[in-house]
């Protein structure tokens, strides 16, 4: 936590930079709105989770900052501009997104899919190049799965497969990751795995990451900045201590927990009440 | 699959070796094609209901005289082979696009309700404008599968936010079929003479084309197939689901306009040459699937190949098997295929896309 906040400070101007705002944005299917008039800034080079329970318009907020889901009001910007406004590859090579659970055509292999991550790169006059040859490489290499990479995708563990897809997210070289519950699936020691991944890819890469994560805990002990959502609407943003409070946790989750310091990081540390043994 | 699990524990070790083997096994296979389709394209002229010596087959290549021979071979026998080998890589090129734009492994070109829109403006060309050679038939059934697709895509579209899904395009086509086929019997049952001219239009066949014919449609081939082979990489894309397909930056909606009328185009004028012949586009795609795995640089062009060949040895046989007479390649393919298609799908699960 205080490594990154000393780090985006020593970045000076970019400390502030804002590189991804909801303004005002109506998010629906149909006639059903999900989220109406929400307010959302990204800050260059940090790590934000977006909690809440199930329902609450997380995912679709995320789909909308990621282009995929286009608000009926209110606009998405990326670096000012907005996103619906700017060529879809170009937004491709700034910003990347991985759905919850994707899944890939049978027989695909390792290398294959993180190679797709190129494909904004690409264009029928500029096939595979040099560069998409190194970014591959490296990407397998730094996601510790260059020994995969010809094994097809389907026979991977659900660890391994997670971070084949972040390595085909980091091929794709863009400075914006939206993940949509990345850990969803894994036992706890992969879910660990995966975010101490994605910690890597803010610290060592300089990625700034916008997440939906379930888990509290991890959360709290991964993102700079936690956005608690309910019902569509943003209840609290900010730092994990200022977010994971006992009257928070009560008014988002309708849950009764204490919050204590964790004992490894120091950050909140959701411990719930319940009836039982209480 | 020749991806056994003693391979799989082995990758790891030696991954340099084990990707050249894949592109190996990639080149491989379309070398065979390439093979395969010379050899059925030789076939396909030398043999026939009449029996032409392989002497008289050359000479009626080389250094023709106008024989009999040399005029069975190049008015009657050239022509149905390049019509086959035109017809036959548009309908696999149409099933690997149907096959990677629903994701689906048991889509068929037809899904589109191309086929039945065909027939459906067939039957009225020959119930309302008295039309009754292969040559009329080719520009009625072209419209009617332009119509159809147009209309399946318009109907897709509607239900949905803009961009039509493979359920909405399914249940379009499938509502479409229905109701065109249910016209087509209501005008064959009216009229006798429109039944007779349509049932033989209705067994797909490659008999009876001549040069004339392959020359209206190749032009929408040659267009279907060029639009096809360049969606290669946007196909790729898609086959990781279109969330991330619209991350990597691929516009969904284009692909899909596209694909739509690279299937038209294909299927239709295929359609329009040789009536409705099926199971090319479905099965094509899994047997070459087999070598080139799920890579649509490497797929479409050997469906292409492969539905050329398929087509052109079913022909072949066609003609063998019932001399004097022949059997429509329509019907040859009906009855090696099916059991085919059931040993494929028993010997190993079908391969989800």
């Amino acid at each position: 936590m205080t490594s990154t906040r000393t780090e985006t400070t020593a970045q000076g101007e970019q400390t502030d930079r804002v590189r991804l705002a909801a303004e005002g944005v109506r998010l629906g299917y149909g006639d059903r709105t999900i989220v109406d008039d929400l307010d959302l800034e990204v800050l260059h080079g940090t790590v934000t989770a977006v909690i809440g329970p199930n329902g609450c318009g997380k995912s679709t907020l995320l789909r909308a900052l990621g282009r995929l889901l286009a608000p009926t009001k209110g606009h998405v910007l990326l670096d000012g501009r907005r996103i619906d406004r700017m060529p879809t590859k170009e937004v491709a090579t700034v910003l990347g997104l991985l759905p919850q659970a994707p899944t890939a055509p049978e027989g695909l292999t390792v290398g294959d899919l993180v190679a797709r991550g190129r494909h904004p790169h690409q264009a029928w006059y500029r096939q595979w190049s040099g560069d998409d040859e190194e970014a591959v490489a490296e990407a397998l290499a730094w996601t510790g799965i260059a020994d995969l990479a010809e094994r097809p995708v389907d026979e991977l563990s659900g660890g391994q497969r997670q971070r084949a897809w972040i390595s085909m997210a980091l091929a794709q070289g863009t400075e914006l990751l939206l993940l949509d519950e990345p850990t969803t699936f894994l036992d706890l020691a992969h879910q660990v795995e995966v975010l101490e991944l994605v910690d890597r890819l803010h610290t060592e890469r300089g990625r700034t990451v916008v997440m939906v994560l379930h888990d509290l805990n991890l959360a709290a002990r991964y993102a700079d900045r936690l956005v608690a959502m309910r019902d569509g609407r943003i209840m609290a943003s900010g730092t994990p201590a200022e977010v994971i409070t006992e009257p928070l946790l009560r008014e988002v989750f309708g849950l009764d927990a204490r919050v204590v310091p964790d004992p490894v990081a120091g950050t909140p540390l959701v411990v719930p009440i319940g009836t039982h043994r209480v | 699959m020749a991806v056994g699990t003693a391979q799989v524990a082995e990758a790891p070790r030696r991954p340099p070796r084990s990707k050249r083997s894949l592109r190996t096994r990639r080149l491989a296979g379309l070398i065979a094609l390439v093979v395969l389709l010379v050899v059925v394209v030789f076939l396909s002229i030398a043999l026939g209901t009449k029996v032409i010596p392989l002497s008289n087959v050359w000479s009626a290549l080389v250094s023709p005289t106008g024989t009999e021979d040399d005029i069975v071979i190049r008015s009657l026998r050239i022509p149905r082979t390049v019509l086959g080998v035109l017809v036959g890589a548009a309908l696999g090129l149409a099933g690997a696009l149907i096959q990677g734009h629903t994701r689906n492994p048991l889509a068929d070109p037809g899904l589109l309700g191309v086929n039945m829109g065909a027939a459906f403006f067939v039957v009225v060309g020959i119930y309302v404008f008295g039309v009754t050679t292969l040559f009329g038939y080719v520009w009625f059934a072209f419209a009617g599968a332009m119509v159809a697709s147009v209309a399946v895509f318009l109907l897709g579209a509607a239900g949905g936010r803009g961009s039509p899904t493979p359920v909405t395009l399914a249940l379009a086509g499938a509502a479409l079929t229905f109701l065109l086929s249910g016209l087509v019997s209501a005008i064959i049952l009216i009229d006798t003479d429109t039944l007779d001219a349509y049932r033989f239009w209705n067994v797909g066949s490659l008999a009876g084309r001549d040069a004339e014919i392959a020359g209206q449609v190749v032009g929408f081939l040659v267009v279907g197939t060029l639009i096809a082979l360049a969606s290669a990489p946007a196909l790729n894309a898609l086959s990781l689901g279109e969330d991330v397909a619209r991350s990597l930056g691929q516009s969904v909606r284009r692909t899909r306009v596209l694909g739509v009328v690279a299937i038209t185009l294909l299927a239709g004028g295929a359609t329009a040459a040789c009536g409705p012949i099926g199971f090319v586009g479905l099965v094509v795609p899994h047997v070459v699937r087999a070598f080139t795995g799920p890579d649509y640089r490497w797929l479409l062009p050997a469906s292409g190949l492969m539905g050329a060949v398929l087509l052109l040895a079913a022909d072949v046989v066609g003609r063998l098997v019932a001399r004097p007479g022949e059997l429509q390649v329509g019907i040859v393919l009906a009855l090696v295929g099916a059991p085919f298609f059931i040993a494929l799908v028993r010997r190993r699960k079908m391969m989800s896309i």
